[in-house]
């Protein structure tokens, strides 16, 4: 039996040790927000939260998740007012999605580099999101939604320039 | 379906390790998982050290630096220990893998995984560290070259764990380099890499000098001759360059999907000539 918080709700649930996290969020709970998409680390679909931290649930293993406190896509929003979290209203607003098979894992990534650092240079943005793919947007308006996002929660007014907007 | 244990102390792990002898034993999982999906392992149970606290810390000891073997890359690179006295490791940390990746692998991990692109071994060759090896009933020490041996073999024993990597104190070095040469600038193999440590004087001479390449022979790749090269010189274009011939002679480079083996050469020594560029 393995006991976890999965989106602030406590989980006990019988579950084969070895199952991939992302296996269990997927097809076992229904959780289809996080996409898996290389199955060996090296694209970041399948990012999610761990006590926190961005992992990733394709090289984690369900007994890993023993006492861990999980965030998914679809806990991000959990105490906002509008129902989405402010990233995830930042990328709506910036044009950040276009297939949108990354967006939860970039959307994920984002949170945990907001989490250790409010206001980021758009240089440590594109590193904080460097390990995840995204095949259509050209990342551009990705940064840009964490900026925006960056300022949101910062209380900035949005007319605010850039840090730096030379790469 | 495979036991997956987690001891939270050696204890644990040696009695777990008895009942599951075959067991294959991971840190971060991010080697290992990916062999398992690939069928290329196929441990019959799994034990995870993630949650051995006696694995985790950073700390000074006597000279040098403890680095317990279960600390990630994240924690490696935020610890003001490995800033200050590390920079070599800490450059090479920033640029492996990507933050997921950081979050969950090890040091120790890296190190078991003996690939000769592991970002943490030159710098760690560099510095002539030593690993700590435990098994049940004692403790032996290993100087880290000694301990690869060739990609993905070690010389771990059968009941043996790596718990910790030992980096004596460095020799004063001045200008610390590391860079990596890949495809892309994230998530990346690295095509070749060098870590270079210097001690220059204050007229600019080299007094002292390690080097080590990742990626252009079976293991780490050091070159006492291209050292001996640079000792008691200025670092000119010139003399870089002759440093260079040197290396180009002693890598033993294969071809892969990310470079050939020609291309691998002439990347060890033109990384050698980078250090012009370094500030300092």
């Amino acid at each position: 039996m393995i006991r976890f918080v999965l989106n602030g709700k406590e989980m006990q649930l019988d579950t084969p040790p070895d199952r991939r996290v992302v296996d269990l969020l997927r097809e076992d709970l229904g959780l289809t927000g996080t996409k898996e998409g290389c199955g060996a680390g090296e694209c970041g679909a399948c990012t999610i939260l761990v006590d926190g931290e961005s992992r990733l649930s394709c090289l984690m293993l369900a007994a890993q998740l023993q006492g861990r406190s999980i965030t998914t896509i679809e806990g991000l929003r959990q105490g906002t007012e509008t129902g989405l979290h402010p990233l995830q209203e930042a990328f709506v607003e910036c044009g950040a999605v276009q297939c949108g098979f990354c967006s939860p894992g970039m959307v994920l990534a984002a949170a945990h580099l907001l989490e250790r650092n409010p206001d980021p240079s758009r240089m440590e943005i594109r590193a904080g999101l460097s390990g995840n793919l995204c095949r259509c947007t050209g990342y551009v308006k990705i940064v840009d939604a964490v900026e925006a996002a960056a300022r949101k929660t910062e209380n900035k007014p949005e007319e605010t320039a850039p840090k730096d907007a030379t790469p | 379906m495979k036991k997956v244990l987690l001891p939270r102390t050696l204890c644990e792990l040696w009695r777990h390790w008895q009942d599951e002898p075959g067991a294959a034993i991971y840190a971060g999982g991010t080697d290992l998982l990916v062999q398992m999906r690939n069928a290329a392992v196929h441990p019959p149970a799994l034990i995870c050290l993630e949650r051995i606290a006696e694995l985790r810390g950073i700390e000074t000891e006597g000279d040098g630096i403890r680095i317990g073997a279960c600390a990630t890359h994240a924690q490696l690179l935020e610890s003001a220990l490995v800033q200050q006295r590390l920079p070599i490791l800490a450059q090479a940390l920033a640029v492996l893998g990507s933050p997921p990746i950081r979050n969950m692998g090890t040091i120790g991990g890296n190190i078991c995984t003996a690939s000769p692109a592991g970002d943490t071994l030159p710098p760690l060759y560099a510095l002539d560290a030593e690993v700590e090896l435990c098994r049940r009933d004692g403790v032996k020490h290993m100087a880290l070259q000694d301990f690869i041996v060739s990609p993905g073999q070690t010389r771990i024993d059968k009941g043996e764990v790596l718990t910790a990597i030992w980096v004596p104190k460095a020799e004063g070095y001045n200008l610390q380099h590391y860079e990596k040469a890949g495809q892309r600038q994230a998530l990346a193999v690295s095509i070749a890499s060098l870590a270079a440590l210097l001690r220059l004087s204050a007229a600019g001479l080299v007094e002292k000098v390690r080097l080590a390449w990742g990626s252009v022979g079976p293991t780490i790749v050091t070159c006492p001759a291209a050292e001996e090269a640079l000792v008691g010189k200025r670092l000119t274009l010139e003399t870089l360059q002759q440093a260079a011939a040197l290396v180009r002679q002693s890598v033993t480079p294969i071809s892969d999907v990310r470079a050939d083996a020609a291309y691998r050469r002439a990347l060890a020594g033109n990384l050698l000539l980078r250090l012009l560029a370094v500030p300092r």
